[in-house]
């Protein structure tokens, strides 16, 4: 088995990746590189594809031409639940609770997608609130709460590539900061995560690098380092 | 105490009549329900799938010496293994379209089925007989109710609420519930959908054939016998909401019910009461009385 921290391991190579829905043409051609136990984020203006992005690369969109590489497996013409067990995580932008669904019943519902992950207990430590309130109804959970299962489901299957769309959106400010906290520590046990954020503020202190999401492309890519010189020019590209 | 001067003992065993229709409701519109909430297809081919359940046990029993016991769990397998293979070749086709096209092929299906029976088997039903250890009747005070009826009862009570606890309470009824609310969001987890949604059609006609079977030595075994029936089952869908698994179980078993209450005191409105139920509650709330409003 190859370590979580062994360095330059690239889990996940996106390369010229167009996704459809229906006729639409969404992505034009996206390339990406993750290397294990990074934490790169997607940015961009509401409607570039981000979104678009992470759910084609689990195969959720429409027809997709272009590589994506994952463990270095070609898993473009895979169906979506043997990409999971790839040790994927998803973290939808919309959250994806089931009313259907105790909380407990929520956390509980993904299957092991790898040996490893969190145990109950663990994450219940890690999010107190679920704990009290793990026989409510999913859907019942306040809007932080509920982020706060989707991002524990996940941890739970063992799924060492995290893809969260959209995290902190709407929420306040101490569950933001309790959802950084969350994601130092995970990069500290060695998780790879993509992370798209509309919260630049949020994301940079975090992230090792970023890349930048136009019209379906990718539109500038900057590392941690070459941040402080770029501020200008990315202010622009997200209209901020 | 008489109701509209009718002695008690008689309403008492026109009700318990009405819940064996009730028992029948309900395993059908069960069925239904549990399909329609996965696969977002009304199954017309559900009388059709009931008939075949009937028409396998008694196949068995006059041509392969298939007792009852047998057929009981053997032709719903047989019935749910020919849907699988319905839902893989067909129904899968079907998911990106509207409704419409999932029912017109179900219809279709349902009609073929039929016809072929019809030209295998002629329209007069075949007899099918009771097994032995059920002959004869149990006394229940107020009537003698025939036991093979009052098994029907308690095997439909016992399956309903079975399959209402595996939903509700089990690891795979979170996948079924969580399937039918998202099911992408379920397959992005690593589910496999595709084969649950096989599975479960597969399951849903399995209990349409395990009530024809049941149903075989109280009706005659015929081809007709799934349609005349599953006209009622699907105004009992409409009125216990689509979709909802509680609701088919317990609008099955009370519409039953209501309806042996009616032949008491208006018998010639018997036949007719449950369709009056379904407008009333169509207009009242459309969802049905345990259907989410969309
Ligand atoms: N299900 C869909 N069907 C058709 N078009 C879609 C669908 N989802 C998103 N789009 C379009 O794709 C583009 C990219 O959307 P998305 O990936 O959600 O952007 P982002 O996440 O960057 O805000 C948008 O123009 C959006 O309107
Ligand atoms: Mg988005």
């Amino acid at each position: 088995m190859t370590s979580a921290f062994q360095p330059d391991f690239e889990q996940l190579h996106v390369e010229d990746l167009h996704a459809f829905y229906g006729e639409s043409h969404i992505l034009h051609g996206i390339d990406l590189r993750v290397n294990r136990g990074e934490l790169v984020t997607l940015l961009g203006r509401n409607g570039a594809g981000k979104t678009t992005t992470l759910r084609a690369i689990l195969g959720l969109t429409g027809r997709r031409t272009g590589r994506i590489s994952l463990n270095g497996r070609d898993i473009i013409g895979w169906p979506t639940h043997r990409i999971a067990h790839l040790g994927v995580g998803y973290c939808p932008e919309e959250r994806g609770i089931f009313a259907s669904l105790s909380v407990e019943e929520n956390l509980l519902l993904p299957p092991a997608v790898r040996s490893g992950g969190m145990g109950v207990e663990e994450i219940y430590a890690m999010f107190p609130n679920l704990a009290e309130r793990r026989r409510s109804q999913g859907t019942r959970l306040s809007g932080g709460e509920q982020q706060m299962l989707a991002m524990a489901r996940i941890l739970r299957t063992g799924a060492n590539l995290l893809l969260l769309d959209e995290i902190t959106e709407g929420l306040a400010p101490v569950i933001v900061q309790k959802l950084g906290e969350v994601l130092t520590a995970l990069k500290a046990k060695g998780y790879t995560v993509i992370l798209v954020e509309q919260n630049f503020r949020f994301a940079a202190p975090l992230a090792d690098r970023h890349y930048v999401i136009e019209h379906g492309r990718v539109v500038d890519e900057i590392a941690r380092a070459a941040l402080p010189g770029k501020m200008d020019a990315l202010h622009t590209r997200l209209g901020v | 105490m008489d109701l509209f001067n009718i002695p008690l003992p008689a309403i008492l065993s026109q009700l318990v009549v009405g819940l064996i229709n009730g028992s029948f409701y309900a395993l059908l519109s069960l069925g239904l329900a549990i399909i329609f909430g996965l696969l977002n297809i009304i199954n017309f081919a559900h009388g059709a799938q009931y008939m075949l359940g009937a028409f396998a046990a008694w196949f068995g029993l006059q041509y392969l010496g298939i007792n009852y016991w047998v057929a009981l769990l053997v032709a719903p397998l047989a019935v749910g293994a020919f849907g699988m293979l319905l839902e893989r070749t067909m129904l899968s086709r079907l998911y990106r379209e509207d409704h419409l096209y999932g029912l017109l092929l179900t219809f279709g299906l349902a009609l073929i089925i039929e016809g072929l029976f019809v030209q295998g088997f002629g329209v007069s039903g075949n007899p099918y007989a009771t097994p032995e250890a059920l002959r004869g009747p149990v006394n229940l005070g107020f009537m003698m109710l025939p036991k093979y009826r009052l098994w029907v009862i308690v095997v439909s009570v016992v399956v309903c609420i079975a399959c209402w606890l595996v939903i509700e309470r089990t690891k795979l009824g979170a996948y079924l519930r969580a399937g039918t609310e998202n099911p992408r969001l379920l397959q992005a987890f690593g589910v496999n959908v595709p084969l649950m949604i096989t599975l479960t059609y597969g399951f849903g006609v399995a209990l349409a054939a395990l009530a024809g079977v049941l149903a075989a030595p109280i009706f005659q075994v015929s081809p007709k016998m799934g349609s005349d029936l599953i006209i009622v089952v699907f105004a009992v869908v409409v009125i216990g909401g689509m979709g909802s698994i509680l609701g088919s179980i317990v609008t099955g078993l009370g519409l039953g019910v209501i309806e042996g209450a009616t032949k008491v005191v208006w018998p010639e409105a018997s036949n007719t009461v449950i369709f009056v139920i379904m407008a009333i509650v169509l207009l009242v709330r459309p969802a049905g009385l345990f259907g989410k409003e969309k």
